[in-house]
């Protein structure tokens, strides 16, 4: 079974049959409410190839993707704003949140994001970039391991509470009310199809991403870096270089992701990219199986989905749900879901020497 | 002068505020290296033994006095089961302690918050530690004098425990070279288990001290985690020295930054600063010598 998707032909149907329910059974078996949630929970999914990279093959617990996760969703959520104003009343007008703000003047930094070009050229280049220059300062200086743990958490803190202080940023209660995704109107049904294709053709083709660098020479040695990286260094190669790839590919995913979350969801706020819901964005590739390719896609999609369905109706028992789970899955089952039929086969694989000694 | 002095102390007070938090994880985490996430939950819990504490005795004065050693007892307890339950399985992959404890930090914020109710309690200040005091023409708020004093009072006391103690011996080899440690005849599952309770023990004193100057909710010990993480990670591991300097450092940092721009913005700026002050100092600013690649 795990021999044929290591296959050419297995990689391929693998991925057709992927594309076969994101494009073909979930669109016609779900309502446009539901297509917009499964939408939303794609965003996470995406966000989770990431990080599954990074930590599970890069050994580098980012707990920051909210980070990455927000500017994506910033950036985009500026160009919105500039273009709804636009739309209102004219060119160089001044997005309705800050009027209320009792901002008159439009900020000089808002004024490029008029352009979807720039927009989508910041979105893919500011995290990516940003989290390049962090990772060299990190690494190079071999600081790893929990010290970067530790330090990509400050980052989301520190970043959410700057967010929250600035005022032609939306502040606490973050950007919202959009009508225009790039001149689609979004409260048609069938624009908001189109955004869940988006989010489903982006997560093929991150995922796809992802398998290509583990599959390279480099990802055996982000493997290597992982498990061994004194030896690596010996080898002759800089770790240092090895992680940022890794690291900064994962900002972009989530980068990509807030993107896409903003015109699906319709809000972005500081509250959604703090501490705790970065720390969020790693239960479900702990579920899923952090090493695996598609372990972290499952998982996360499996906790938005637990999230959506039980947090309303039943809070309190879904706080502790979450917390024993990361409790459970990652002191018992470290390697998640992923493996589970590993497991089994070892221990039948024991059973069965048992009792042929016997 | 009025201004320098006023800075000085808001900064002085800040850092022993960063201290009383940081000093268990320094134990916990510089010494044993292992990540407690749910330390700003034992935070918590000492806050909310201030708060029971106080509803049974009734007077403020008292109740203090007596949540103090309450507090440290709590907290120490907290840790112990963690330490005995999970965090003793994992030495090994201390970034999936991390997580555990995590998990841990969400269980107990949800048990304070069906227990005690999602609102902020407030904790009376006792009478004499009202008001203020003039210091060199500053007015000084009482309360956060007594936390600096406690501060140093707990800093003193760690410190001598672990310099002049037998105990206090035995952790220090442990953190030294657990191998050799444990060739000597040193328990090391006892010491990491007893440090583990000191450690934890502190956060409850220190939630105890907190209530004197904020309000307890279930997220109380969330707030200052992660800024008490970032002065062990500056102080350098297993280093209480390194803590101290640590926190006072960027408590001044921060109260003098904030003066000059937001308090948004001095979070950012300490955020920078550590980035910064790694590069010159990747194993923080005091750090143990040994041999070891790692």
């Amino acid at each position: 079974m795990s021999r044929f998707f290591a296959t050419r032909a297995g990689v391929w149907s693998g991925f057709g049959a992927a594309a076969l329910v994101l494009f073909g059974a979930a669109p016609l078996l779900l309502s446009g409410f539901r297509l917009g949630l499964l939408a939303q929970f794609l965003c996470y999914a995406i966000v989770a190839v990431g990080i599954g990279l990074a930590w599970g093959r890069g050994g580098m617990l980012t707990l920051g993707q909210g980070v990455f996760f927000g500017m994506g969703a910033y950036l985009m959520a500026m160009h919105m704003k500039m273009a709804d104003a636009e739309f209102r009343n004219g060119h160089g007008a001044v997005p309705d949140f800050m009027e209320l703000a009792g901002i008159r003047e439009l900020p000089a930094y808002w004024v490029p994001f008029a352009s979807p070009v720039f927009t989508i050229a910041m979105i893919l280049v500011l995290p990516t970039g940003f989290a390049v220059l962090l990772g060299f300062a990190v690494f190079k200086r071999r600081v790893k391991g929990a010290y970067f743990a530790i330090l990509s958490q400050a980052l989301a803190g520190a970043f959410a509470i700057l967010l929250i202080g600035q005022q032609s940023m939306g502040g606490f209660n973050g950007l919202s009310r959009f009508r225009y995704f790039f001149g689609y109107n979004l409260d048609d049904a069938v624009n908001q199809q189109m955004l869940y294709f988006i989010a489903a053709g982006v997560l093929l083709v991150v995922v796809a991403v992802a398998l290509q660098l583990r599959r390279s020479r480099y990802g055996e040695l982000l493997v290597a870096v992982r498990d061994a990286e004194e030896r690596v260094r010996f080898l002759g190669y800089d770790a240092a270089n090895i992680k940022v790839v890794a690291y900064a590919a994962a900002a972009l995913f989530a980068a990509v992701a807030g993107a896409i979350f903003v015109p699906v969801v319709g809000i972005i706020s500081p509250a959604s990219i703090g501490i705790v819901p970065s720390i969020m964005f790693i239960l479900g590739v702990a579920i899923g199986g952090r090493a695996s390719l598609v372990g972290p896609v499952v998982g996360a999609l499996a906790v938005a989905w637990a999230q959506t369905a039980l947090s309303e109706q039943f809070p309190s028992a879904w706080t502790y749900a979450q917390g024993l789970l990361f409790i459970v899955v990652i002191a018992l089952l470290p390697g998640g879901i992923a493996s589970v039929a590993a497991l089994t086969k070892r221990f039948q694989a024991k059973s069965a020497t048992v009792e042929a000694a016997a | 002068m009025d201004l320098l002095v006023g800075q000085l102390f808001t900064g002085l007070s800040t850092g022993s505020i960063l201290l009383l938090a940081a000093l268990g994880l320094s134990l916990t985490f510089g010494q044993m290296g292992v990540i407690n996430m749910a330390h700003g939950e034992f935070i918590m819990a000492g806050c909310y033994t201030a708060y029971v504490t106080q509803q049974v005795v009734g007077d403020a004065g008292v109740s203090l006095l007596i949540a103090l050693p309450v507090g440290f007892l709590v907290g120490g307890a907290m840790g112990l089961v963690l330490e005995w339950l999970l965090v003793r399985h994992l030495y090994q992959r201390p970034l999936d302690t991390l997580l555990v404890t995590f998990g841990v930090g969400l269980v107990l914020q949800q048990v304070a918050r069906d227990v005690f109710g999602a609102p902020a309690v407030n904790v009376t200040v006792p009478e004499f530690l009202r008001g203020g005091v003039d210091l060199l023409g500053t007015a000084v708020p009482k309360t956060r004098l007594f936390i600096l004093a406690l501060a140093v009072v707990a800093v003193t006391v760690v410190a001598l425990v672990l310099r002049f103690t037998a105990a206090g011996r035995r952790i220090r080899a442990v953190v030294g070279n657990r191998d050799l440690a444990e060739t000597a005849g040193i328990s090391s599952r006892a010491v990491d288990a007893g440090t583990f309770f000191i450690g934890s023990g502190l956060a409850g004193v220190a939630g105890v001290a907190l209530t004197l100057i904020g309000s307890t909710s279930p997220t109380t010990g969330q707030s200052y985690l992660v800024d008490a993480f970032l002065v062990v990670v500056a102080g350098g591991m297993g280093r209480i020295k390194g803590a101290v300097v640590a926190a006072v450092a960027l408590g001044t940092f921060q109260a003098v930054f904030e003066t000059y721009s937001t308090a948004s913005l001095a979070k950012v700026g300490v955020f920078v600063v550590i980035v910064v002050f790694l590069q010159l100092r990747p194993q923080g600013l005091f750090t143990l010598r040994t041999r070891s690649l790692a």
